[in-house]
Formats: structure tokens, C-alpha cells, sequence
């Protein structure tokens, strides 16, 4: 499994997106903090950064990647090779080489201006998001042969995590206004990780006070230490399940 | 040395294969025959795990293929197209496939230096001529010395030469006591090779047996002319 996901990766590399992407990520945060004298506002740029970018690249590239490899996957199964570590080692492949461009890209210019919680939390959101998109992608693409299909179901995916659940929520929110949607509010959140995401990040950032009485119950629940347990391991279970089922998919798939 | 029993596959609404069941044994070389899209690469797909039957069971050398991946060190597979990453180069595939199974010390590089690839190996698998790309297909199915050669097409595209050297390799490999199944249209290149044919159409055997039965059910003595005649009176 090791010298398939040597291969992976050096293929990633020379494929340049990645370095590329790693360069874009590094020029906008350095830039946000350089134009910003206050590095409270330069964290939010950084954040839209991290919830919209961030998961768009991980889950376009790797469902193209995946659909691009499909030779050499075929090249692997008639060898002696699990299916299973096949499939695992292009996760560990794609997944460590986008982590690694957010980690030098956003992770390392955080690390060096502003040492601070939210800094870590976003860093860790990042890493998160993009793992977890790259198991998306994965899932895409092992449910359908067709390349157009595949990458339309992932724009859809993301449209769907970064846009319309927000605008679902809010729909809910304003058709049961009547009722005490806040608490439930909490659970709604670990649906999308997007969103849970986001709410860690605000929540470190000391300006949940905008978010009103909703802020405050998310404050109460996320600011303990059970509440950020719950969220870490909700985090672990997006990459997992997904991850999982998509393995399963891909064992029983005819090439 | 492979066994298959009643294997159906289904592929949306068509059914491919309507329960196969065959035997092969070791220092045979079987011809896999049949029209087109009667399900010939479909089961060579199935033996190598790379399509999933719907049911029934297939086993290699003893052991059930569904429950283990390490049998298929024991097949060399040559494909029909060969399909291999495209920015690669030869050299560099051939490098990667004797990296991953490096535990397997003795290789078999008797195609590589007959087909002239080392002078090739800069070339990128994209770049690659049809009969070139069956070359390296050739060359990585023998590499490893398998017991089993599953070889589909195999002289589709070659030229005279290589197509000769690639027969020459499979006569001395299949002496050494190795199964080969080979699927052809060009019977008359079989005709030297093979020492049973099995018929396949539209997804079920209609004949498996030796040549020289074939021969003499038919009355005639060449496997084209056999064939031909078998298939008319189906």
C-alpha cells in the first residue's frame, strides 16, 4: 500500500494543480494580513476563504483526478492488489497532498501572524474540510462511470453543502418561527460540516454575540469541552462513513 | 487449475453470461471463441476479479476467488485495449509493476528484450501506436512468470514479426506446463496453438472440448473450417 500511494503522490505533484493551488492559498492569506491592519477582519476573508475555496478545489480536483486514474486503477486491480488498498491509498494520496497545500497555504501564514485560538480552529477546519471532500468526491465517483455525471454531482454537492442548506435552514427557521428551533438548531448544524465548521470558528472569534439568542444556546453547547468533543468526532464521522461506504461501492464495482 | 461454476452476470438489463461452468487445467492452451459480445472478455474479466459476478463461483488454483487477491499472482493478463496512465512512461510502468511485486525476485524479460522495449521505454504510454502498447501488454503478462496466461487478442494489431515471437514464447511457455486461455478471431493463428476450444454464444457454452474432437465431429481438418462449420449447423 505504501509504493501505491508513493505513486499516487508523485503524480499529484507533477500534476502541478496542486502546487498551484498551494500558491493561490499562500498569496491570499498573506495578502488579507498585509492589507488589514485588523487581523480580526483579515480571519473573516480567511474564513469565507476556508468555507468556499477550500472544499470547491478538494472535491473538483479529486473527482477528476479520480476519473483521470482510472487507467492505472485498472492497470493495479489485474495485479496482485487489494482492492481495499487501492482504494484507501488514493485517499491517503489525495487527501495528504491537498491537507499538506492547506497547510502551507493557510495553516503556516496563520501560524506565523497570528498565533491564536482561532487560528488553530481554523487551520483544523480547514484540514477537516478538505478531507472530508476529497471522501465526497470519492463517493461521486464510484457511483457513476460517466465523467460529466460525475464532476456535475459534485458541483452539486458543494452548491448544496456551501449554499442552498443554508438557505433550507432558513426557510425552516422562518416557517416554524413560532416554535423554539434553537436547540434543535445545534443538531441541524452537524448535518452539513460546513456549517459546524463555520460556527467553531465564530464561536473562537468572540463575535457570537451577533448571532443573537441562537449564538448563545450554539455558545453554551459548543464552548464545552463535551459539546467540542461531539463536534470533532461528528467531523471524524464524515470522513468515515462516507469513506467507508464509497469503499464498499468500489469493492463490488465492475471495471 | 481454474474452475468456474455457474456464473450469470447481468449488466443493466442485458445478460452477459447465462451460467458458465468450465474447467481448465495446467499445460492446456484453450481457445476462447465466439462472436462478438458474446461474453468471451466478460469471463476472463470475471477470472481476474475485475467484474463481480452476479452468482456462482470461481476458483484459482484451489482457492475461491471471491475471498482473496493473492491467487492472481498467478495470472498474467494481456488486454484487449490495454489501458495504462498516460503521462507514464514505458519504462516507468514496467519499473512500478516490478516495485509493487518485488517480493516475487524472478522475472521473465525474455518479450521486453524481443520486442526491443528498453529502447522505447522514454516513450510516454499516451504517445503509444496500438501495436506498441500490445507489445508492453505482452511483456508485463509474461513478466512475472505466471502459471496462468490469459491473453485476449493477443495478436490484434502486432506485426508479422512480433506476433511471431509472441507465438514462439507461448509454445515453449505452454511446454513448461503453463494454462493459457486465449481468445482470437484470427483462427487460423490458433490452429498451431491450441489444444482445446471452447465455444461461447450469447452468454452460454455451446461446445468444450479438445481440438482433435472438434475436428472429428466436423470431419474437417483445419479450426477454421471446423468452426465454421460447427457454427452452421447451430
Amino acid at each position: 500500500m505504501g509504493k501505491i500511494i508513493k505513486y499516487i503522490l508523485l503524480d499529484i505533484i507533477k500534476n502541478k494543480i496542486v502546487i498551484a493551488y498551494t500558491i493561490f492559498l499562500l498569496a491570499i492569506t498573506l495578502s488579507v494580513f498585509s492589507l488589514e491592519d485588523n487581523s480580526q477582519k483579515g480571519m473573516l476573508t480567511l474564513l469565507n476563504l476556508v468555507l468556499f475555496i477550500v472544499p470547491l478545489v478538494s472535491i473538483i480536483f479529486s473527482t477528476i483526478y479520480i476519473y483521470n486514474s482510472s487507467e492505472y486503477i485498472e492497470l493495479l486491480i489485474s495485479q496482485p492488489i487489494q482492492r481495499k488498498s487501492i482504494w484507501l491509498s488514493i485517499f491517503v494520496g489525495l487527501s495528504s497532498a491537498l491537507t499538506l497545500a492547506f497547510l502551507l497555504g493557510v495553516g503556516l501564514p496563520l501560524l506565523l501572524f497570528e498565533q491564536s485560538a482561532v487560528s488553530f480552529m481554523m487551520t483544523a477546519m480547514g484540514v477537516f474540510i478538505s478531507i472530508i471532500f476529497v471522501v465526497l468526491a470519492m463517493l461521486a465517483s464510484v457511483t457513476t462511470r460517466d465523467k460529466a455525471k460525475g464532476i456535475g454531482i459534485t458541483i452539486l454537492l458543494w452548491i448544496y453543502f456551501s449554499l442552498l442548506f443554508d438557505g433550507l435552514i432558513l426557510f425552516l427557521l422562518f416557517q416554524f418561527a413560532d416554535y423554539p428551533l434553537e436547540k434543535p438548531m445545534v443538531g441541524v448544524s452537524m448535518l452539513n460540516p460546513l456549517d459546524l465548521g463555520r460556527i467553531l470558528i465564530l464561536l473562537k472569534m468572540d463575535i457570537s454575540a451577533l448571532m443573537g439568542y441562537t449564538g448563545a444556546i450554539f455558545k453554551d453547547f459548543f464552548g464545552t469541552k463535551t459539546g467540542m468533543a461531539l463536534s470533532v468526532t461528528v467531523m471524524f464521522l464524515w470522513v468515515l462513513l462516507p469513506l467507508l461506504y464509497s469503499l464498499r461501492k468500489f469493492k463490488h464495482k465492475d471495471l | 487449475m481454474i474452475e468456474v461454476t455457474n456464473i450469470t452476470k447481468k449488466f443493466g438489463k442485458l445478460q452477459v453470461l447465462k451460467g458458465i461452468s468450465a474447467k481448465c487445467e495446467a499445460a492446456q492452451c484453450i481457445a476462447l471463441i465466439g462472436p462478438n459480445g458474446c461474453g468471451k472478455t466478460t469471463l476472463i474479466k470475471n477470472i481476474l476479479g475485475m467484474v463481480v459476478p452476479d452468482s456462482g463461483t470461481i476458483t484459482v488454483l484451489g482457492t475461491d476467488i471471491s475471498r482473496g487477491w493473492k491467487y492472481r499472482s498467478a495470472i498474467g493478463y494481456m488486454p484487449q485495449i490495454g489501458k495504462y496512465p498516460e503521462n507514464m512512461k514505458i519504462g516507468q510502468v514496467i519499473e512500478m509493476l516490478m516495485d509493487i511485486r518485488r517480493m516475487e525476485q524472478k522475472t521473465d524479460e525474455d518479450l521486453i528484450n524481443a520486442f526491443a522495449l528498453p529502447q522505447l521505454y522514454h516513450k510516454r504510454m499516451g504517445t503509444l501506436s496500438g501495436g506498441t502498447m500490445q507489445k508492453v501488454s505482452a511483456a508485463i503478462a509474461f513478466l512475472f512468470k505466471p502459471q496462468i496466461l490469459i491473453l485476449d487478442e493477443p495478436t490484434a494489431g502486432l506485426d508479422p514479426v512480433a506476433s511471431e515471437i509472441l507465438k514462439e514464447k507461448i509454445i515453449t511457455e505452454k511446454e513448461n506446463g503453463k494454462l493459457f486461455i486465449i481468445t482470437s478471431h484470427i483462427l487460423s493463428e490458433l490452429d498451431e496453438l491450441v489444444s482445446r476450444v471452447i465455444y461461447m454464444h450469447d452468454g452460454n457454452i455451446l461446445f468444450n472440448n479438445t481440438i482433435e474432437a472438434l475436428k472429428a465431429d466436423t470431419g474437417e481438418t483445419k479450426l477454421s473450417r471446423a468452426i465454421a462449420h460447427f457454427m452452421s449447423k447451430n
